[in-house]
């Protein structure tokens, strides 16, 4: 493996400050934007690349916990952040976060105990970068999923209102609306899987090829990974919308739109 | 030997500016309720339909609308909005239990069922929605402005369609309208709405009844 100097991460930073610089010139107002975003992913990885180097010499399952349980917590975060009309108070940031901790959590915990099978489980090696992958990728499939829930509810009150003045029970007034958000929440992996390959080779596959190993060796991983992200991201999106939906109604089947926040 | 319950019965009725109303409707009433735009007439048939949370209750036949089932209870107490909404692309298929009367009787072709709904006029959507709403048989009617759009033949057919429905099923309708006119033609009771509240009004042409 080639082993990356200062220099060389310095030059690709290069890179992304001309494009800045580009944006700046044609007045894309962007390059804020940019720059802040690249300062924050050379901060935080480097950061996450030390703590990872402590909690792998460490290997304890009080570490890996702890820093599971920071990773979901911002992960959660970022879901509600991702929505425009999110529910308001602590719901807003539960139902997302409750939904990740459910289908990441479980999946990686499986493909830990029964495909793995390292001793002990929680070997942070293998523990911590899938559920960052999961995280990662069930994050974005349900802050959308979730967006055009909340969405449609909003714009769609009159026809699921109307719905429900006929006689309709709450899950039949906002089905073709749960089933276009759960859709739009697993089209991202859909078209990762059908691309993977032909169109793109997979981030972790590259890496791996990068470090060294044998493609093949990669490209199992890579299925590996590629399955269980849709597993994770189907069933929390799944989740979500489901006790999302729920919530936008009360007791007495109402919708109730004043629960959502108005961007 | 105990007198029956009223079809429906509204006791303390209180939703934001709305209320506190209390009102008994008998099968066969038709309750008009008259007043300026934002007094609150919509706000109230839809704490009537139970789709807006609100104080006071609602009974039906004797019966709590907390000892019914929400869908259960807008089946039978059926609202039909000022502006008709649908999600099928064909009218026909929002009709599930089919036509409740000949389409001609108000001013409309059979054929029209087959159409996609974004050919349709916003007073044809209007007198097919109340199609929609009497094919689940209702037993009370809460009707906001259902003839604002319609030409004053069409609204004359479909006071008829309404007047018919209501003997024919033993029903009772709160409908919602500005029309003097039609409040005398139609109504046997009533309301203007002012701060909040119902107040009973005499009905030109009707007073020797009282």
């Amino acid at each position: 493996m080639v082993e990356l100097s200062v220099v060389d991460l310095a030059l690709a930073a290069s890179l992304v400050l001309l494009l800045a610089l580009l944006s700046m010139r044609l007045q894309y107002s962007i390059s804020r934007q940019l720059l802040i975003a690249a300062v924050r992913t050379a901060v935080q990885l480097t950061l996450i690349g030390l703590v990872l180097k402590v909690i792998f010499e460490s290997a304890s399952l009080g570490w890996v916990t702890l820093l599971s349980a920071a990773m979901l917590l911002v992960a959660g975060r970022e879901v509600m952040a991702r929505q425009e009309r999110r529910f308001k108070g602590w719901w807003g940031y539960a139902v997302g976060t409750f939904s990740m901790f459910l289908s990441s959590f479980a999946v990686t915990v499986f493909a830990l105990i029964v495909i793995l099978g390292e001793d002990p489980w929680y070997t942070p090696q293998y523990a911590i970068p899938l559920l960052g992958m999961l995280l990662g990728n069930t994050m974005s499939g349900i802050a959308i999923a979730m967006d055009r829930l909340t969405h449609a509810a909003w714009e769609q009150r009159h026809i699921i209102e109307a719905r429900l003045m006929l006689g309709e029970r709450w899950d039949e007034a906002i089905a073709d609306y749960r089933r276009q958000a759960i859709r739009s929440g697993l089209i991202p992996i859909i078209n990762a899987m059908a691309a993977a390959g032909i169109v793109s080779l997979p981030g972790m596959m590259t890496g791996q090829i990068l470090a060294g190993a044998p493609p093949v060796e990669a490209v199992k991983y890579q299925i590996l990974i590629m399955f269980l992200i849709a597993a994770g991201t189907g069933l929390g999106t799944l989740a979500a919308v489901t006790i999302g939906s729920k919530h936008l109604f009360d007791e007495r089947q109402r919708l109730c739109l004043d629960r959502l926040r108005h961007p | 030997m105990s007198k029956a319950p009223p079809l429906l019965e509204i006791k303390q009725l209180r939703r934001l500016m709305v209320g506190p109303v209390t009102l008994e409707v008998d099968v066969g009433d038709c309750l008009c309720i008259s007043g300026p735009s934002g007094s609150g007439k919509s706000l109230l048939l839809r704490s009537i339909a139970d789709l807006d949370p609100h104080e006071g209750s609602l009974w039906l036949n004797g019966q709590p609308a907390t000892d019914i089932l929400p869908q259960v209870w807008r089946l039978q107490v059926g609202m039909l909005p000022p502006e008709s909404a649908w999600w099928l692309p064909r009218v026909r298929d929002h009709f599930r239990n089919g036509v409740p009367v000949p389409l001609e009787q108000i001013g409309l072709q059979e054929a029209m069922l087959d159409q996609p709904v974004i050919r349709l006029s916003s007073g044809e959507k209007q007198r097919l929605a109340l199609m929609r709403l009497l094919s689940n048989r209702p037993r009370v009617l809460l009707l906001d402005e259902p003839t604002a759009n319609l030409d004053p033949e069409n609204t004359q057919r479909v006071e008829i369609v309404i007047t018919e429905y209501r003997r024919a099923h033993k029903a009772a309708v709160i409908w919602v309208s500005h029309d003097t006119a039609q409040i005398e033609r139609i109504a046997n009771r009533h309301y203007e709405i002012r701060n909040g509240e119902l107040l009973s009004q005499a009905i030109a042409g009707q007073q020797w009844l009282s």
